[in-house]
């Protein structure tokens, strides 16, 4: 009897979740009465309400203005940024909106947003520490034991990386087949934590947004130190899937879509990093007679 | 050192990366910001005499990266619409993706209303 109860109890409190559940999903957005109930409309994106994209140079740096407002972050701050390619960049992708807005093409906007904003209160030691903590499962540095092709694969392709990665920065590194993933030593990453921290908040943001795409710190750093083009990394963190691509088959909806997504991600994170940590100088050469 | 290929190369697909961009707003590419800074980019760092300018190979990754960037920002723009930009598709059209066509009965199902 007592029994009985708790689970009536149990089986009501369930109807009663699952009502509101219920109505909120036939009241979503995007619905039309001639659609079928199943049908899921994407978030709407916004009509593009400006006409013209500008750049003007404040105090705190360049600005953006689309017609006569000034462009904002979504924390209501002014939308500053250090450096004039930057600006120019986040511009064109302004301009080239064609008429919505696609949020989801402006990486670099996005990535500014990010940096002016900082959403998840971070300080400089927590993003070190969130980049490094990559390394402990670094795709590059975990292996598979079989198929044999595909063992060899990452073998002649990721372990030049490794060893330029180990000779560049003076640390071991190395791979393993375990699941557990390769033990890095704590030097390793003392020396590479002490590397980041001679980089700005900005380039410090890009560098963790690259590492989470690619999942892969090794590749960052060849990015980071031009050793390795934007298609050459992507193309490494996703070996195993152009492995099995080549064997079953491309879909050009799934694998196609999520390569440029990648790239797409990638190529603004690497270009961010760049524009944020360098310094330009101009030395003209003298003229010889 | 990353292999990049030639300079001009880069530029010449930027040029038509940044056409495939303003056809949406219908204006000469030649009007934009973008042009002009690449345009004076690339010039300002055409002569150099020193074997290896780390520079200029540096300026060279940027381009290509940004070349990179709106070339796969363009492309996954138009996969999206192809593919993932309409919601969900019909049972017809799922069928269609792989080749499959749904059985045709003349009399109809016998349920329908």
């Amino acid at each position: 009897m007592w029994r009985s109860c708790l689970r009536l109890r149990d089986g009501g409190r369930r109807l009663l979740n699952r009502a509101p559940g219920g109505r909120t999903a036939s009241v979503g957005p995007g619905l039309s009465p001639q659609s079928p109930a199943r049908a899921y409309a994407p978030p709407t994106e916004r009509k593009r309400f400006y006409q013209n994209v500008s750049i003007t140079q404040g105090e705190g740096g360049f600005e953006i203005n689309l017609d006569h407002r000034k462009l904002k972050t979504p924390q209501a701050k002014l939308f500053t940024v250090p450096s004039e390619a930057l600006a120019i960049a986040v511009a064109t992708e302004w301009d080239s909106q064609q008429d919505t807005i696609k949020f989801y093409t402006m990486h670099l906007t996005t990535l500014c947003n990010t940096s002016l904003d900082n959403p998840t209160q971070r300080n400089k030691d927590q993003l070190i520490r969130a980049t490094v903590k990559f390394l402990d499962t670094d795709t590059i540095c975990y292996r598979v034991e079989e198929p044999e092709t595909l063992v060899e694969l990452q073998k002649n392709e990721w372990d030049p990386i490794i060893e330029w990665a180990e000779k560049r920065y003076g640390v071991e590194i190395g791979s393993s087949t375990s699941i557990m993933g390769p033990s890095v030593p704590a030097k390793t990453r003392e020396v590479l934590v002490s590397h980041l921290a001679s980089y700005n908040m900005w380039a410090l943001q890009g560098i963790e947004f690259v590492v989470a795409q690619l999942k892969s710190m090794v590749l960052t750093l060849g990015l980071i130190d031009l050793r390795l083009t934007v298609e050459q990394a992507v193309l490494l963190s996703r070996l195993e899937e152009e492995y099995q691509i080549q064997k079953w088959g491309n879909i050009e909806w799934a694998h196609d879509y999520e390569l440029q997504e990648l790239r797409a991600r990638t190529a603004a994170g690497t270009l961010f990093v760049h524009l944020c940590s360098e310094s330009t100088t101009v030395k003209h050469k003298l003229l010889q007679e | 050192m990353a292999a990049l290929g030639s300079p001009a190369r880069t530029f010449r697909g930027l040029l038509r990366e940044l056409r495939y961009v303003n056809a949406a707003t219908g204006r000469p590419y030649r009007d934009t910001a973008a042009y002009r800074y690449l345009v004076k980019a690339f010039r300002a760092h055409r002569v150099t005499s020193e074997k290896l300018c780390r520079a200029q190979h540096e300026l060279h990754f940027q381009a290509a990266t940004y070349l990179c960037l709106l070339r796969s920002i363009r492309e996954h723009v138009a996969l999206h619409q192809e593919f993932h930009g309409k919601g969900e598709r019909s049972v017809e059209e799922s069928a269609g993706l792989v080749g499959l066509k749904l059985p045709h009965q003349p009399g109809g199902k016998g349920w329908e209303p």
